[in-house]
């Protein structure tokens, strides 16, 4: 079946790009298309202008900059795989790549749009709420930055404006001695929709105490969420089985699943509880990836 | 709507197809004559129109036409003929991993993006590359002993690339 009709603009630089969102009413930014062609096609969205992004130079590097990382939103999740710096320095990053629908899948699909996508169960979510990302929108009137945790405000709804593109994810490179992970639980082992996504980071002091911990979870609520009351029970404590159970305690209460999920409260224990038991034994001075 | 003129390079041969704003690449392909590439679900579930695009696996569903100017294809029609087959397209037959074949094409785009990267895989690894293919009359256990048998054949004489 052919796709509903509509106007496909092309622009080769960013300005170009952002005059034309600005300058055209209802027109909707296109990049890997995972999402919007689905949307298109069950008729749950129908613009009458596309602007492709997918070719922006502007949008597809990752740099290093003042020990921060910057993700262009033009790259796609298959690049995370096939970098060695994001390898070697976020590897939590290349964990939710791994687990991020399918190899046909992630060579299309963008940062940005997973991220302005919005959905519930956006897998890139928890893992840069976690980094404590800041997300850049441009338009032709400048640039913008907040925390991802403010720009997600629900279901399939962020803080973008229209004529805005999402230019840049960017958080600080973790520390060498932090531990992070990712885990996901979905109705098959893999190329599935998250029902739930657990990410953690967590950085220690030499005595082994919790000097930084962050927790987020993606598809138990409308929008991804840091869980602050499970990082306070860990702040200062070491990772003993008593205080990563009442975390992932905390974290289960803390979920806000819609009505007839509930059984993602539970889910969020167990994959909480795994993640920080893998966490816990990792020695401070390797960066270790846990799985 | 306005149709442009796109060029494709799709298994070695050139192209320039007048296309619509809202044409996907499966359904300009299959027009050219490429019904290797077979449609499916049309919403990048099924993998069955996956094509190399500039030497990456991806679902041609999921791609504009005009997102694809300039740029070289290849199906599985251009990996390998009926006289010379690719070695993962013998294996396929050999190991009786083709039952209607409507899948097959995406089977192998997959099946050489893993092999290409990953020449010895595991189990494991083989089902998570192929996790985006469905097979509807569900023989994985063959598609599997396939990819692993084409692995096999092909370290033995080296890696072959077609692309």
């Amino acid at each position: 079946m052919p796709l509903p009709e509509f106007k496909l603009l092309q622009p080769t630089s960013l300005d170009e790009a952002l005059d034309l969102l600005s300058s055209t009413s209802s027109a909707h930014p296109i990049a890997g298309g995972t999402n919007l062609i689905v949307d298109m096609r069950s008729g749950k969205l129908a613009p009458k202008t596309l602007v492709d992004v997918s070719k922006l130079p502007e949008l597809c590097c990752i740099r290093e900059k003042d020990g921060h990382l910057l993700i262009g939103g033009g790259v796609r999740i298959a690049e995370f795989l096939d970098d060695p710096m994001i390898e070697r320095d976020v590897p939590i990053l290349c964990q939710m790549a791994r687990t991020f629908a399918n190899t046909l899948i992630r060579s299309r699909a963008t940062v940005g749009g997973n991220l302005v996508n919005a959905a519930p169960c956006a897998d890139t979510a928890p893992v840069l709420l976690v980094l404590d990302a800041q997300v850049e929108l441009t338009s032709t009137s400048g640039a913008r930055s907040m925390p991802l945790s403010e720009f997600l405000v629900g279901a399939f709804e962020t803080r973008r404006r229209p004529n805005e593109l999402l230019t840049t994810v960017r958080f600080p490179i973790p520390p060498s001695g932090s531990a992070g992970g990712f885990q996901k639980m979905g109705l098959r082992k893999i190329s599935c929709m998250a029902k739930v996504d657990v990410a953690a980071h967590v950085e220690r002091d030499e005595t082994g105490r919790c000097r930084d911990v962050r927790l987020a979870l993606g598809a138990a609520s409308a929008a991804a969420m840091r869980v602050p009351e499970a990082e306070g029970v860990l702040t200062g404590q070491a990772l003993t089985p008593e205080r990563i159970d009442d975390a992932a305690r905390s974290a289960e209460a803390a979920a806000r699943p819609r009505a007839g999920s509930e059984y993602k409260h539970r889910v969020v224990y167990g994959l909480a509880r795994r993640i920080l038991a893998e966490i816990a034994p990792c020695p401070a001075e390797t960066k270790g990836e846990t799985r | 709507m306005t149709a442009k003129f796109i060029r494709l390079t799709v298994n070695g041969r050139s192209h320039s197809v007048a296309a619509e704003p809202n044409a996907i690449l499966l359904h300009t392909l299959r027009d050219l004559g490429y019904t290797d590439v077979k449609n499916g679900c049309e919403i990048g579930e099924c993998g069955a129109c996956a094509v190399f695009l500039n030497g990456e696996a991806v679902n041609s569903c999921m791609v504009l036409t005009w997102q694809a100017d300039g740029a070289r294809i290849v199906t599985n029609a251009g990996l390998g003929t009926m006289e010379k087959p690719h070695p993962i397209q013998e294996a396929f037959a050999d190991a009786g991993a083709i039952q209607c074949g409507f899948c097959t094409p995406g089977m192998v785009i997959s099946t050489k993006a893993l092999l290409d990267h990953n020449p010895d895989p595991s189990e494991a690894e083989i089902r998570q590359a192929l996790s985006g293919n469905l097979c509807r009359c569900t023989g994985y256990a063959q598609i599997i002993e396939a990819v692993r048998l084409a692995a096999e054949r092909m370290r033995d004489v080296g890696e072959v690339r077609n692309e």
